[in-house]
């Protein structure tokens, strides 16, 4: 009984979305009874979509000033025994760093939720009408499906509702691009792309490092040894979490007999790795994600790229680091190399881009590559600024999916040579877009540098002297990713206007009410961080203290 | 080290932003409703107001000791670990007298820029952006750590960027300001870089924050120094690295070799841009940079060597340029980059005082050039090639004449400004101790007396195509506005007196400058080394300077003065092909944007398109090549599984149906068929019996 | 001579092959249960024949009886199946009712 149940207000959290979905489809059921037919029920479905994101964040500030951030302990703990006969829990609760990952699904869920919201009549595509006007009740139960599944990876603290929110959120997601993105087309080159296509190779791609996390779950409980489930009743193994990492801290998966002639925490910590790392995307395992942003919704790129990303990294540091610490020693150069792969490579990706939206898409496994990055060095400074690096891309990077989306719904291309000159027409939109590719490519006084200085300075300084070859070829990145994001400024705003696009409009409140608040989180954080780090510093500084005392004794 | 606390000094950045804010925010509705008067009015009282409140902390600062710095911690910005860093703001001596230059420069172009951007549609955009600049400039000088002054020193870029492609419907202005923002983060990573390898070395001797000052205090322990000066980091010397690496930074900033080529390039922004931005403040960050840094640099000697060298060889290599283009901007521009070499020499030589002398007498004789050649350009409808002007002196006076002054204390005539400022960097290169160079600084001092005559001879050149002669270019040149001349006027007098705060000690004179800076470069004091000149030397350098002035003088008033000599078109076409090459290769720059643009963009795009070939056609492939062949084995699959397993239980199925279809035929629906098939099946059963029994 | 079984026998085998050709020769239904009606009667001679000859009861007349009566039963139902037969084919020629043929 070492954990004691103090709120339900993460399960509040978690399960309200799902409340909401329920109630669009009960709503659906009895539609004829209720009278709410066609645009009714479309209304409806909104109405309740935005009620629900509303309530979550809500009580997610509710939960920021409930936290208490000096304390390294895990907090808010909701739990009981959910399957008795396989020591399951239902055990939610969230310490330093999955707090600020459940604020900012609060937040970016609140966003993607009004950015799916119609403003007005100009949407359609000559063919293909706008998502957001396609049914809706469907979108707006799956949307609120999504939302429970990423909360509650993120609060997740018993491994089997982990793995269950995990496979959880890729259903919803699958759809959502699937039905209300882009039409399978044919390219240029014979390649057969669009929704559906995108939808199968997130789906496959991720389920695919599902199995390798499922063999790793099991392989971790029979290890695992005895602990007591919440109601005190001993047992043989456990699925909790804190308990799990605790054994690992305590070197009981260092000593396990190994599999196949491998060690025991080698194997277990690739194959969660693995799986994390396609979620994160890694190189070489990142290519569905292009695919995915180009031709999914605005708002679904926007929970895609703004928290879905996030939740490998999450786990790497839930699982791979706090579980098997002599393991995460051991890879911690590869990972590193890899971080460092993404950063500079994707940058150049970028650079070779002519759709917006790809680009973005690119420049989000180049920053998620910072994570890596910073896990792996394991100095304070640099696990902060990965965990920052993953918040700051979390608003980051929705602005930019939101930007896009914004010139696709008035110029239904994303061809950034086809544009030319738009600022003199979309001075406001230029003026954001400008922004937020300052914050992506790391201006001070804005949220993406915190983040990215951090995990330079700070992976300078790791035990292992190659993290300092690794730091100079990353830093290279900060010139390309100018390079990129200014080229692309040059070629969408800036010379003379297209005169094909001298009918475009300029920003409307839908989406200033979706990017001005991210505009200001941007700068807010750019310029005064602390309130974040006091919510990390003290998990993350235990962190890097424990793994690093375990050390490399493989 | 004492902090006074000065709770007001972050107004001092703060007006600029506010101003920035409102009419970034709201300048267009403001300049609709109320006129281009509501806009410029808000922007120029800002930047004055930081003015009157700098010079208020700097009059508070000399009430103070030495050594002390009014300072405001505003809030925690970074804290993690040692990881220490306030969002917070210090004025010591040194960035005492950057930020009065920076105000008073920048609030003086700011009233300038009323009269030359006056029909300019998206007058507030300039104005917010100028501003904003005025911001990060503040925040550079003033900002008490590394990252607080890194986020002006890349907010300084940004602004630089948006002012450079202010004309942004023009791609050509628009590709100049991404050139400068690019290249300047090629020195931004080296700044980085540095920036790790110092916080690393320094965190084991228990530095507890980035502040400058805290860094000082470390390095300045001789025990820390030691141990600092003995470590060795991918086997070259730890501070010369860090050092180096900071250089590079500065070399992005303050355009020096390698990275000079935004500078010229950054011309294409407004005027006024070029002016305060990329002449009197922006890219001066970098000597302000290795100014701070002193008690770093100083240590090292290798360091000290790189600056130095490279501050002359840009001096010399940018004046060599200067000497044959024609458009007056350009010329100016390159005279900057030469410039700012000399301010590099003379810190590098650890003359840091000297550095930041010249960098103040440059900010206004530069600025005054600019301005000039801003009012030349008004007056010739936006003609910029000097070939297209002549004879303004008589059309334009006042414009002519602090232009004039301004060439004359750029040139180094004796008892202007800039003659103070440059004999002295001549003199301390000549005479320092500290390079590793054969001879010391005497090569490095042939270099500079070298560019110092072709910026005599550069500069009497512009000032005689634009000036003297007959008028050669189309429509009637005319005065600025007085809001122009104003300030001419005042950046003139500057010029001609402005170097009077640091007259030689040589003269037996008070040279308050370098008393006034000298508890700011204390730490680094016992490391700076002097050759041992005597004062004879030192007179017959003087003299030597004079030299060089007017002779470049003379060369130039001799060859271009009111265009009537014809030696100068006749060398440009003289069929010599030793000459046409040296001309070709000097007017074109020595090719060095088309060797960047080969080396450097070429290579990085086609490498980003060779990486994107290999992400699809490799990485991508082999993900849908996993798809494909899992189709293909499942089709394998799907044909065994449908044919064979399933085909097993259709086949009794079938077996069946045919059985059936076959045994239905008996069946024919007639009682007496049946009967006879009862009465045969008797008789077998009959005969059965008798033939089994 | 003595009239014995075998006598009996012959004319039950005679009335029986009788019986089983015009079941098997007529068309007409009423024609085909007079066959069947002869073919009962022949069983119903031989029960009476085994029973006065080799059995020692009366259990084979009994029998013989129960046979007469389900003639008669027999000779109801059939006739009013024959009798639905003609209604629904309006023929009662079993050639003509062949729907049953598979």
């Amino acid at each position: 009984m070492e954990y004691q149940s103090t709120s339900t207000l993460l399960s509040w959290m978690v399960f309200t979305p799902l409340l909401g979905a329920v109630a669009i489809l009960l709503a659906m059921a009895f539609r004829g009874t209720l009278r709410l037919e066609g645009k009714w029920m479309d209304d409806f479905a909104r109405v309740v979509g935005v009620a629900s994101m509303t309530a979550v964040v809500l009580m997610g500030i509710a939960l920021y000033l409930g936290f208490d951030g000096k304390s390294t302990a895990v907090q808010f703990i909701h739990h009981f025994v959910w399957i008795r006969e396989y020591n399951i829990e239902y055990f939610l609760g969230v310490d330093g760093v999955s707090i600020t990952m459940v604020l900012l699904t609060a937040a970016v869920g609140f966003v993607g939720m009004l950015a799916s919201v119609p403003w007005w009549g100009k949407l359609d595509d000559h063919h293909h009408p706008h998502f957001s006007k396609r049914r809706v009740p469907g979108y707006m139960v799956l949307f609120l499906l999504l939302q429970t599944g990423i909360m509650g990876t993120f609060c997740a603290l018993d491994f089997f509702m982990f793995y269950m929110f995990w496979e959880l959120m890729l259903l919803p997601m699958y759809f959502l691009i699937g039905i209300w993105g882009a039409p399978t087309r044919t390219e240029a080159d014979g390649r057969v792309r669009g929704g559906p296509y995108a939808a199968i190779k997130f789906f496959l791609y991720t389920l695919a490092g599902s199995v390798l996390m499922l063999l790793a779950m099991i392989a971790l409980y029979y290890t695992s040894g005895p602990a007591t489930l919440v109601d005190g009743t001993p047992t043989q193994h456990t699925f909790n979490l804190l308990y799990l990492a605790r054994m690992g801290q305590q070197g009981l998966f260092a000593g396990a007999a190994p599999i196949l002639g491998m060690a025991f925490s080698k194997v277990v910590f690739v194959g969660l790795f693995i799986a994390f790392s396609i979620k994160v995307p890694m190189f070489p395992f990142h290519t569905w994600l292009p695919d995915a942003h180009v031709d999914a919704p605005t708002p679904i790129s926007v929970i895609l790229a703004g928290i879905l990303l996030k939740t490998g990294a999450y786990g790497i540091l839930r699982f791979n680091f706090s579980i098997l610490p002599e393991a995460a020693n051991w890879a911690a150069y590869g990972i590193a190399v890899f971080g460092a792969i993404n950063i500079v490579y994707a940058a150049f990706v970028c650079m070779a881009q002519k759709d917006l939206k790809k680009l973005i898409a690119y420049s989000s496994v180049s920053h998620m590559g910072f994570c890596l990055l910073g896990f792996a060095a394991m100095t304070p400074q640099a696990m902060s600024g990965a965990v920052f690096v993953m918040v700051a891309h979390g608003i980051i990077s929705p602005m930019l999916f939101l930007i896009a989306g914004v010139v696709y719904d008035r110029a239904h291309t994303r061809d950034i040579n086809g544009f030319g000159g738009l600022a003199s027409k979309l001075p406001e939109y230029a003026g954001i877009t400008g922004l937020a590719f300052m914050a992506s490519l790391g201006l001070p006084g804005l949220a993406g540098f915190v983040g990215e200085v951090l995990v330079f300075l700070g992976a300078f300084g790791s035990a292992i002297a190659g993290f300092k070859v690794l730091v100079m070829v990353s830093v290279v990145a900060v010139i390309i990713t100018a390079a990129y994001y200014l080229w692309t400024i040059h070629r969408m705003f800036l010379g003379p206007l297209n005169e094909k696009w001298a009918g475009l409009w300029d920003m409307n409140w839908r989406e200033r009410f979706t990017l001005y608040p991210l505009a200001v989180l941007t700068v807010l954080f750019g310029f005064y961080p602390m309130p974040l780090f006091d919510l990390m510093n003290p998990t993350l500084g235990w962190l890097v203290e424990t793994v690093s005392r375990v050390g490399n004794i493989l | 080290m004492e902090l006074h606390p000065f709770p007001y000094l972050f107004l001092i950045p703060l007006f600029p932003l506010l101003g920035a804010v409102v009419n970034g925010l709201f300048g267009a509705r403001l300049q609709r409703r109320m006129g281009k008067n509501a806009v410029h009015a808000l922007a120029i009282a800002m930047p004055w107001a930081s003015f009157a409140v700098a010079a208020t902390a700097f009059a508070t600062l000399a009430g103070l000791s030495g050594e002390s710095a009014v300072h405001q911690s505003l809030w925690p910005w970074f804290s993690i670990g040692q990881f220490n860093a306030d969002m917070a703001f210090s004025m010591d001596r040194l960035s005492g007298v950057m930020t009065l230059i920076v105000t008073f420069v920048g609030s003086l172009i700011h009233v300038y820029s009323t009269g030359y951007m006056h029909d300019e549609q998206s007058y507030w955009r300039f104005f917010a952006y100028l501003n904003l600049f005025m911001f990060a400039m503040l925040v550079l000088v003033l900002g008490d750590s590394f990252l607080t002054m890194f986020v002006g020193w890349e907010g300084v870029g940004l602004c630089s960027y948006l002012l450079i492609s202010f004309w942004y419907k023009d791609s050509k202005n628009a590709a100049a300001g991404m050139k400068a923002f690019v290249v300047n983060r090629v020195g931004d990573a080296g700044f980085l870089i540095g920036l790790a390898l110092l916080i690393w070395a320094l965190f084991p001797e228990n530095l507890t924050g980035l502040s400058f000052r805290e860094v000082q205090e470390v390095v300045t322990n001789p025990a820390v120094r030691d141990r600092l000066l003995s470590s060795e980091v991918f086997g070259v010397g730890l501070v010369s690295l860090i050092c180096v690496l900071f250089f590079v930074g500065a070399t992005g900033k303050s355009a020096q070799i390698p990275l000079y080529v935004w500078l010229p390039d950054a011309m294409a922004g407004p005027t006024p841009v070029s002016a305060l931005i990329h002449a009197a403040t922006m890219v001066t960050a970098g000597v302000y940079m290795v100014a701070r840094l002193n008690f770093l640099f100083a240590l090292s000697p290798a360091a000290m060597t790189v600056v130095a060298t490279v501050g002359a060889l840009t001096a010399i290599f940018a004046a060599t340029i200067g000497l044959f283009q024609y458009d007056i901007k350009k010329v100016l521009a390159y005279s900057t980059v030469s410039q700012l070499g000399f301010m590099f020499m003379a810190v590098g030589v650890g003359a840091y005082w000297v550095g930041i002398f010249h960098l103040m007498t440059h900010a206004f004789f530069k600025a005054c050039l600019f301005l000039g050649a801003g009012s030349v350009i008004m007056g010739c409808h936006h003609e910029q090639d000097m070939r297209h002007m002549g004879g303004l002196s008589k059309l334009m006076p006042v414009t002519a004449i602090t232009y004039l002054l301004a060439c004359f204390a750029i040139a180094g005539f004796p008892f202007f400004s800039g003659f103070f400022s440059k004999d002295e960097i001549l003199w301390k290169v000549f005479d320092t101790g500290n390079l590793l160079l054969p001879g010391g600084g005497k090569l490095l001092w042939l270099l500079g007396a070298l560019a110092a005559v072709c910026t005599s001879f550069y500069m009497f050149r512009s000032y005689y195509l634009t000036f003297s002669g007959a008028y050669r270019g189309h429509g009637y040149p005319h005065e600025s506005p007085r809001s122009v001349t104003f300030v001419l006027s005042i950046l003139g007098i500057l010029s001609v007196v402005g170097g009077y705060v640091g007259l030689p000690i040589l003269w037996g004179l008070p040279n308050w400058f370098e008393h006034w800076l000298e508890p700011v470069f204390e730490p680094s004091a016992p490391f700076i080394l002097s050759a041992g000149g005597t004062h004879a030397t030192e007179w017959t350098l003087m003299l030597a300077s004079v030299g060089i002035a007017l002779a470049g003088f003379l060369a130039a008033r001799w060859l271009y003065k009111g265009a009537a000599n014809p030696v100068p078109a006749r060398l440009l076409s003289s069929p010599n092909p030793a000459l046409r090459f040296v001309h070709r290769l000097v007017f074109n720059k020595y090719y060095v944007d088309e060797a960047y643009q080969a080396a450097f963009v070429r290579k990085s795009l086609d490498l980003s398109r060779v990486l994107y070939r290999f992400d699809q056609g490799v990485i991508d492939f082999i993900v849908n090549a996993c798809g494909t062949v899992s189709r293909f084995f499942s089709a394998i699959q799907g044909w065994i599984d449908y044919r064979l397993v399933d085909g097993m239980v259709n086949g009794v199925a079938t077996l069946m149906v045919t059985g059936g279809r076959v045994l239905k035929v008996t069946q024919t629906g007639r009682i007496q068929s049946y009967v006879y098939g009862i009465m045969g099946g008797a008789i077998a059963l009959v005969v059965a019996a008798w033939w089994l029994y | 001579m003595t009239v014995g079984l075998v006598h009996y026998l012959v004319v039950a085998a005679a009335l029986f092959s009788l019986g089983l050709f015009t079941v098997l020769t007529r068309r007409n239904a009423v024609a085909i249960l007079m066959g069947v009606e002869l073919i009962l009667n022949a069983a119903n001679v031989n029960f009476a024949a085994f029973s006065r000859f080799t059995a020692q009861n009366v259990g084979g007349q009994v029998m013989a009886l129960f046979g007469i009566v389900l003639a008669a039963a027999e000779a109801c139902v059939a006739l009013a199946i024959v009798l639905a037969v003609f209604r629904t084919f309006r023929s009662v020629d079993v050639n003509d009712t062949d729907k049953l043929r598979g």
